[in-house]
């Protein structure tokens, strides 16, 4: 009985193809709709998250000022001796690295080009998660004496030197000239969209006596161990700081420790919340989509109702007739379904290439929308016919 | 199930349509006995009831009140199901108004009955064109309502209703639609049916020539039986 149904069905949906067509239409364009924006939201999280990773991760960064209004200026800075201290009384640290920071225009030959100079000491490239991929890291003795050297970032290398190899060459900064020593690895842009790779890295010394003309410290970065728990990290900090800087109980601290993993989670808090609000709009879409197949399916029962009377007068039973409805509308809705899987998985790659973000294809938002649009043609395909099937045969013959 | 109890019997059977003010009686009160293999013609004005009787008799609608028994079955104590069964497996009907599938070829509208029954394919096939040919229409088999004259689609309804070879035939003026020639060939057609395969058939209508083949004559007036009389079979 299964079978003849199911071909009573398969007949029907043939006889009718303007209309099945219509009805695939709707939940074709609600999943492929919901399944590319659940997938470009994906992405957009991975690349986010992706991004924040090759900052460093478990990084924490401590910068004098006050979390909340004015008067940050008017805080102390941060001597090398505070980082000295992180290093020796605080556990569960990785690396621990002093930063100045300064902007200067590189010049090589004829090119210049203005970028970010850090001042710092090889733990920098430790706790940020830089790999050096030509040349070396600084010598002892290049910290030591705040020597003129440098290492560059990617963006700099090709700006100053194309495709030429920068590691010896000496470029001029302000009135100082300067030898690279070593080309980080490129990473691309930050979390935020700046150009990550846009840097010069330089000894902590050479930058103070040089750039800065001070002993000042901007920024105290610290790398977690693995092993030890961030936030206990991070209070031991807070503490430790809180002490150097002989702030009292009633005062607020005038500096702040960031985390990395905050500015991840609020990253891709945000990203998130956008791929549930692009998948809500799409959802309705869908909703959409499945009132047009009730609408339909109202249309067609109403048009068919003569033809369930007929097949109830010749013998039919109530539920072969509504079977063969339910299984119509099922075929109908899950045919439009896997049409929508196959072009939202179209459109996801498309569009992940012209934006950029990783396309990664997310079996659960590709079931769910399919099981669904599968529902839909059962519940909006199979009460309207049962409303139907339950005449007596002779009202629905007489049905006009 | 007794070998003499009729075929098909009706006790005082109503039909009233609507209610209240607006009630209408098109049966008041029939009485009824059929037996096997029997070939009644049901004669009557417009509106006097006669296919009101014949959807009751057919199991398509329930009697107001009063006792339907087919095969000694009383019908009206049947569940829906069970009546769908009995139509499905012991009553051919044929509708005043043809009611074929539409944009459905007249092969798989014979077809639809044997579906019902589990019939498989093949045989199906087979039935399905040999009931055709029966009622001459042979090579239309693939054409559509739509692409049939009135008494084309008369004629395929009358071979879906004899393809399952039904006990009994109910025929709703299977000739109305139909010139004379055609009608004499339908007639012939439900006479050999009556008399070769033993199929028990009630058939209204209007004209006397079609009701001459039968022996049993029924008066319909007013909803109720104004005559019932068996007559001389004047053709052999
Ligand atoms: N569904 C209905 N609702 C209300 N009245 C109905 C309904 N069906 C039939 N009637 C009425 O019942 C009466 C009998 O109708 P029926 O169709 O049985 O007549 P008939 O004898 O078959 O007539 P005809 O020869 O024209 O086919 C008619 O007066 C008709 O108006
Ligand atoms: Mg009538």
């Amino acid at each position: 009985m299964l079978w003849s149904t199911l071909m009573l069905a398969l007949r029907a949906i043939r006889r009718n193809l303007m209309r099945s067509f219509l009805t695939i239409l709707g939940v074709v364009i609600g999943v492929a709709a919901v399944i590319t924006m659940v997938t470009l939201g994906n992405g957009a999280t991975k690349s986010v998250s992706d991004q924040i990773s090759s900052m460093g991760s478990n990084l924490l960064m401590a910068r004098p000022g006050q979390r909340f209004g004015p008067g940050g200026a008017a805080a102390p800075r941060f001597k090398l001796a505070d980082v000295e201290a992180v290093r020796a009384q605080i556990s569960g640290v990785a690396a621990v690295a002093p930063v100045v920071g300064s902007a200067a225009t590189a010049v090589y030959q004829a090119n210049n080009w203005s970028t970010s100079i850090t001042g710092t000491t090889n733990e920098y490239f430790m706790a940020g998660n830089w790999e050096i991929a030509n040349g070396r890291e600084f010598s002892e003795a290049e910290e030591r004496s705040g020597k003129a050297v440098c290492v560059i970032g990617d963006s700099v290398r090709d700006k100053l030197f194309g495709q030429q190899n920068p590691v010896g060459a000496e470029i001029r900064i302000k009135q100082f000239s300067c030898e690279v020593i070593g080309l980080l690895k490129a990473k691309g842009q930050s979390a935020m969209g700046s150009d990550q790779d846009d840097t010069v890295i330089m000894p902590l010394r050479t930058v103070q006596r040089r750039l800065a003309g001070n002993l000042d410290i901007n920024m105290i970065m610290v790398s977690v161990a693995a092993s030890a728990s961030i936030d206990a990290v991070k209070q031991q900090i807070e503490l430790l700081l809180r002490e150097r800087r002989h702030l009292s109980d009633l005062e607020e601290d005038d500096f702040r420790v960031l985390d990395t993993r905050q500015i991840a989670d609020a990253l891709t808090g945000t990203t998130r919340i956008l791929t549930l609000l692009l998948g809500a709009v799409a959802a309705v879409s869908l909703l959409v989509g499945g009132i047009g197949i009730m609408n339909i399916m109202l249309v067609s029962v109403t048009e068919r109702t003569r033809e369930i009377g007929i097949r109830l007068a010749i013998g039919a039973l109530e539920r072969e007739v509504l079977l063969q409805f339910l299984i119509e509308a099922v075929a109908l809705s899950s045919l439009g379904g896997l049409i929508g899987i196959v072009l939202a998985a179209g459109a996801s790659i498309f569009l992940a290439g012209l934006m950029s973000v990783p396309y990664i294809f997310d079996p659960a938002i590709n079931l769910l929308s399919f099981v669904f649009s599968a529902a839909i043609g059962v519940i909006f395909g199979y009460f309207p016919a049962r409303r139907a099937a339950r005449l007596d045969p002779i009202e629905a013959l007489r049905h006009e | 199930m007794s070998g003499n109890a009729p075929l098909i019997r009706l006790a005082d059977i109503t039909k009233t349509y609507g209610a209240g003010q607006a009630a209408f009686k098109a049966l008041r009160g029939i009485d009824l006995e059929v037996a096997r293999g029997e070939f009644v013609a049901v004669m009557g004005p417009s509106g006097s009831g006669k296919s009101t009787a014949m959807n009751i008799l057919g199991c398509l609608d329930i009697p107001t009140s009063g006792h339907y028994t087919f095969q000694g079955v009383h019908v009206e104590k049947l569940s829906r199901d069970q009546r769908a069964l009995l139509r499905r497996n012991f009553i051919g009907f044929v509708f005043q108004g043809f009611n074929l599938l539409a944009r459905t070829t007249a092969l798989e509208n014979v077809e639809l009955p044997l579906i019902y029954r589990g019939t498989p394919t093949a045989v199906r096939h087979a039935a399905a064109r040999a009931a055709l040919k029966q009622v001459g229409l042979e090579g239309w088999e693939d054409h559509t309502p739509g692409e049939l004259s009135g008494g084309q689609q008369q004629r395929v309804a009358i071979a879906r209703a004899i393809v399952t070879n039904p006990i009994v035939l109910l025929a709703d003026e299977p000739t109305g639609n139909l010139d004379s020639h055609t009608s004499l060939e339908v007639m012939e057609l439900i006479s050999h049916l009556n008399r070769d395969n033993g199929i028990t058939v009630l058939m209204v209508t209007h004209e006397p020539e079609m009701a001459a083949y039968a022996r049993r004559i029924i008066h319909f007036a007013d909803g109720q039986v104004d005559n019932d009389a068996w007559q001389q079979q004047e053709r052999a």
